[in-house]
């Protein structure tokens, strides 16, 4: 092995006076050059990160964390960017180096994690020569030596038949071994210092669980200074030592994390944190409950009143699911024959009422997004029946299915891929409409369409403006009124809040939940984020490698979960209270197992058991 | 791979089928009577019938189509109507020329334009990337005969650094064969480079912009190693797609440039076959050139599917 590795020679250099900051970030302020001049998108933010510590930079999107960390990079185009100010790693100033020097720096003594592994990874190279490069540019390694340490490394991170997935691509691995690939790389050279930006943001909350502790760990045993960067304060209270609270570009607070949350000094933190949904918070609570309302200011905090609108169980559903299933051919060979497929959506059955949300949830690849999908008929189940008020959905054809359409209607996550932007917010609501036949495109509908914009919380001069000109929250404020022009009874919402801000997350619930209550909308919510479906459903299906495994009303669920699955889901959901920071759980890499089933594979009969109430448990084979 | 080579190779059958059905329908369709431009100034029916009956004219066409096919792939293509040489060997004679100009077009091609299209990439919205633009804009706007007429007349008139036009085979003299060549493929080459510049920089910018790149950055790669090793792996794949299609027109000549520069190519074959009603010519050059097309289709998917790990695990 090469000397510079050896473990204890690191230790040594790893932890440097116990005053000494290893990252000492001064004044910096960082600019973007636009086409008014340079706007400042980070000012004057100062604070330290010593050896073995954890500093969480928190806030919402466009709060400037993420410009932040690289910026201490020095990886923002020098030509559209303007960084000042002192980024010290170890005393020496990173600002002040050449482009040649930082290369050296980076990468070695100080390394980066992503957001994506899905797409941070190189897809035309071996996992293995991507994190071999790190130790033969860093550490001088021959490719024998390199492949060697690389092969320890995959396995310190706990990527299983490590030597046999040197050799692998990026999309051989899930997401969760990609994230663990990015570890190992960002580690290969064992740095002072790691930025880990929004890591587990993208990943599956059981899986996230592992990763932070699995970042912990490798912390602990190299005395790593760790920079997380997270707009999620259950993964702050978590993980962080300290925190820096960040807003509009500014550095708002900083300070010990239990003294952040329990004791905020500042308005916005303290507005930050109320806002953060909280599993638990509906113990004892029966109806679906608004989020309360937060001063973003003051940091004051207003409860709202819970639906005032129950719903009539003794009527017949208004839509019925029976034994759906949706499965993909896996086709192989020289004539592509099919030769398994993916048991997407198997045997799924439920009901759903006037007035009722029921929830979906379950990690990626648990077939609730293709539920929702086959419902409507985006994609063709194989089999079962789905009836909606007495008519079955799955026998209709051509303009009795787009007359369904409009009663089961859909929102997407993506607000900013979902709304076509050569179209006005004006013409995007008003078009389904118009292909309905329900509004010309006079001015009655253009009163219509403004009306529906008021009720979805927008002003009616958003009509005649683009989409790009508005943020996420209210992207997905004009998908909702776009939807709800055609009068829906059902609306099917697949991760519709996913991909917002927890305050805009807040409002755009209360929003729905708003909606419900005036209109009667039935809600079929899938989501993977527990916290919010506590608060919006009544009741909750959880799904499994595509079979529902449990279902039932909220209350029922959180209070006493029965499947193994539902008990691991809850579990890993990490709570923003850093009093309550769990012991370690085990870091160990279990994986979702896969839906692809051999050709001709019929699962076997499912045995429930019915707790009473609604509340039925798929029973162990 | 292999799997994957012989799908591919089934796919083309179709292919070819179909171009074939369409190449001699076409002939059949097209006005004139090749029967009454054989005879000359006879015009005594028995004769034409004669001469109907002796090239089996009067057949049902599925039968005449499966004559020329079978004799096609036999490597018969017929007898040029006006030269009376079987076309296969007029296609044995200009092929080779074609060859030659089109891969030396090619060369000129990538070494200009690749190169320039990553430099263009990586210096995006800057004054080296405007400049690499205009170059390429003005290169895509001259026309060819234009440029070549201006090259004999600057090259060989007023320098004398290379002849002006003619051909010689590289197995004769190589190195007069290449000078001769190199005027035209210089000529050809030029509005080529600008075509893969575009790509190339378009490919490459898009990839330069992800996430991926970032990592290599972020690792303390050198920007040789992110740009040519990380980026231009993942930025050549769409290229070589366009390479193959351009390629593939290379071969069925370029009219223009060849008639310019007297050279005995493909494209002055085709014209030719074309004005005088050549038929079987034309079907022998047409059906040549769709082989063509299809066999440089299939190197880029090979090729393609080769560097691209996600698609070599399928084969």
């Amino acid at each position: 092995m090469h000397p510079s590795l050896a473990p204890d020679s690191l230790a040594s250099d790893a932890r440097p006076m116990a005053d000494t900051p290893v990252l000492s970030i001064r004044g910096l302020t960082t600019a973007f050059r636009t086409d008014d001049g340079w706007r400042e998108v980070i000012r004057d933010i100062s604070f330290d990160i010593h050896a073995g510590e954890t500093v969480a930079v928190v806030g919402e999107s466009g709060s400037g964390k993420s410009v932040t960390s690289l910026s201490a990079m020095r990886l923002l185009d020098p030509h559209l960017s303007r960084v000042s100010g002192e980024v010290l790693l170890n005393g020496r100033d990173l600002l002040r180096l050449s482009e040649a020097e930082m290369e050296n720096v980076r990468g070695n003594d100080m390394s980066m994690i992503f957001q994506e592994p899905m797409t941070s990874l190189n897809p035309a190279y071996t996992v293995g020569r991507q994190i071999a490069e790190v130790l033969m540019r860093h550490k001088g390694l021959s490719r024998h030596d390199a492949r060697a340490e690389t092969i320890r490394m995959m396995e310190r991170v706990r990527i299983p038949n490590a030597a046999g997935r040197f050799d692998q691509y990026a999309h051989e691995f899930s997401g969760g071994m990609r994230q663990r690939v990015m570890i190992a790389m960002a580690l290969a050279s064992r740095p002072k210092l790691l930025i880990a930006d929004e890591p587990t943001t993208a990943l599956d909350v059981t899986i996230q669980g592992q990763i932070l502790d699995l970042i912990k760990e490798l912390q602990a045993e190299e005395g790593t200074a760790v920079l997380f960067i997270t707009h999620d304060m259950g993964v702050v209270a978590e993980i962080a030592d300290r925190t820096v609270v960040m807003y509009r570009g500014d550095l708002i607070e900083t300070g010990p994390t239990g003294k952040i949350f329990a004791d905020a000094a500042e308005p916005y933190s303290r507005a930050l944190l109320a806002s953060v949904p909280r599993l638990g918070a509906m113990a004892g609570q029966v109806a679906p409950l608004r989020f309360p309302k937060v001063d973003m200011e003051t940091g004051a905090v207003t409860a709202e009143p819970p639906l005032a609108r129950s719903v009539d169980y003794t009527a017949a559903p208004i839509l019925s699911v029976r034994n759906l299933v949706t499965r993909f051919d896996v086709r192989a060979g020289i004539l592509n024959r099919p030769v398994g497929a993916v048991h997407a959506v198997e045997g799924v059955s439920f009901d759903l009422w006037a007035g009722e949300t029921l929830a979906i949830v379950g990690e990626s690849g648990c077939g609730k997004s293709t539920t929702g999908r086959s419902l409507m008929r985006l994609i063709e189940p194989r089999s079962g029946s789905v009836t909606l008020e007495g008519r079955d959905l799955l026998s209709l054809g051509g303009a009795q299915l787009r007359g369904m359409r409009r009663d089961v209607q859909m929102i997407f996550q993506d607000p900013f891929s979902s709304l076509n932007p050569r179209m006005t917010v004006g013409q995007a609501v008003a078009e389904p409409m118009v292909k309905h036949g329900m509004i010309g495109r006079g001015r009655a509908g253009r009163q219509r369409v403004a009306e529906l914009l008021e009720q979805v919380g927008l002003p009616a001069a958003a009509i005649d403006r683009y989409p790009h000109e508005f943020s996420g929250g209210q992207r997905q404020r004009v998908a909702i009124a776009r939807v709800l022009g055609l009068e829906p009874k059902v609306i099917v919402a697949d991760e519709a809040v996913s991909a917002l801000d927890v305050s805009i997350k807040a409002q755009v619930c209360n929003l729905l939940i708003d909606l419900q209550e005036r209109l009667g909308i039935a809600f079929l919510f899938i989501s993977h984020d527990m916290a919010v479906v506590e608060r919006i459903s009544h009741r909750i299906a959880v799904m499994y490698l595509g079979e529902i495994v449990e279902i039932g009303t909220r209350e029922a669920l959180f209070a006493n979960p029965q499947h193994p699955y539902t008990k691991r889901l809850i579990a890993a959901v990490p709570v923003p209270d850093p009093a309550r920071r769990r012991m370690r759980r085990d870091a160990g890499a279990s994986e979702l197992k896969s839906p692809v089933r051999a050709l001709g594979y019929e699962p076997p009969a499912r045995h429930w058991a019915d707790l009473g109430g609604g509340h039925l448990v798929m029973q162990a084979e | 791979m292999h799997i994957f080579i012989a799908k591919r190779l089934l796919i083309a059958i179709p292919t070819l089928i179909l171009v074939s059905i369409f190449v001699f329908t076409l002939q059949k369709l097209l006005p004139g009577d090749p029967v009454l431009a054989l005879a000359g100034e006879e015009r005594d029916p028995a004769t034409l019938d004669a001469i109907r009956a002796q090239l089996h004219l009067n057949d049902p066409i599925v039968v005449q189509y499966g004559r020329w096919i079978w004799a096609a792939l036999q490597g018969d293509l017929g007898m040029s109507l006006r030269t009376n040489t079987p076309v296969t060997q007029l296609i044995a004679q200009k092929l080779p020329v074609t060859i030659q100009l089109a891969v030396m077009s090619m060369i000129v091609a990538v070494l200009c334009g690749i190169p320039g299209g990553i430099y263009a990439a990586v210096h995006k919205r800057r004054k080296g990337d405007y400049i690499v633009n205009i170059l390429a804009l003005s290169a895509l706007s001259i026309p060819n005969f234009w440029l070549g007429i201006m090259m004999i007349l600057l090259v060989s008139v007023n320098l004398g650094w290379l002849p002006a036009s003619g051909y010689v085979s590289p197995v004769e003299n190589f190195w007069l064969s290449m000078k001769t060549m190199l005027m035209p493929a210089l000529v050809l080459g030029t509005g080529l480079s600008a075509t893969l510049l575009r790509h190339t920089r378009s490919s490459m910018s898009g990839v330069l912009k992800s996430d991926y790149i970032r990592t290599a950055r972020a690792k303390g790669l050198r920007p040789r190693e992110v740009i040519l090793g990380h980026a231009f792996r993942n930025a050549i794949l769409p290229i070589i797609t366009l390479m193959a299609l351009l390629f593939g027109e290379l071969l069925a000549g370029a009219v223009l440039t060849e008639q310019i520069f007297t050279i005995p190519g493909f494209g002055k074959l085709t014209v030719d076959a074309v004005f005088t009603r050549d038929y079987a010519v034309v079907q022998g050059v047409v059906m040549c050139t769709a082989v063509a097309f299809i066999a440089m289709n299939l190197v880029a998917d090979v090729l393609y599917a080769f560097l691209n790990p996600r698609l070599r695990a399928k084969l």
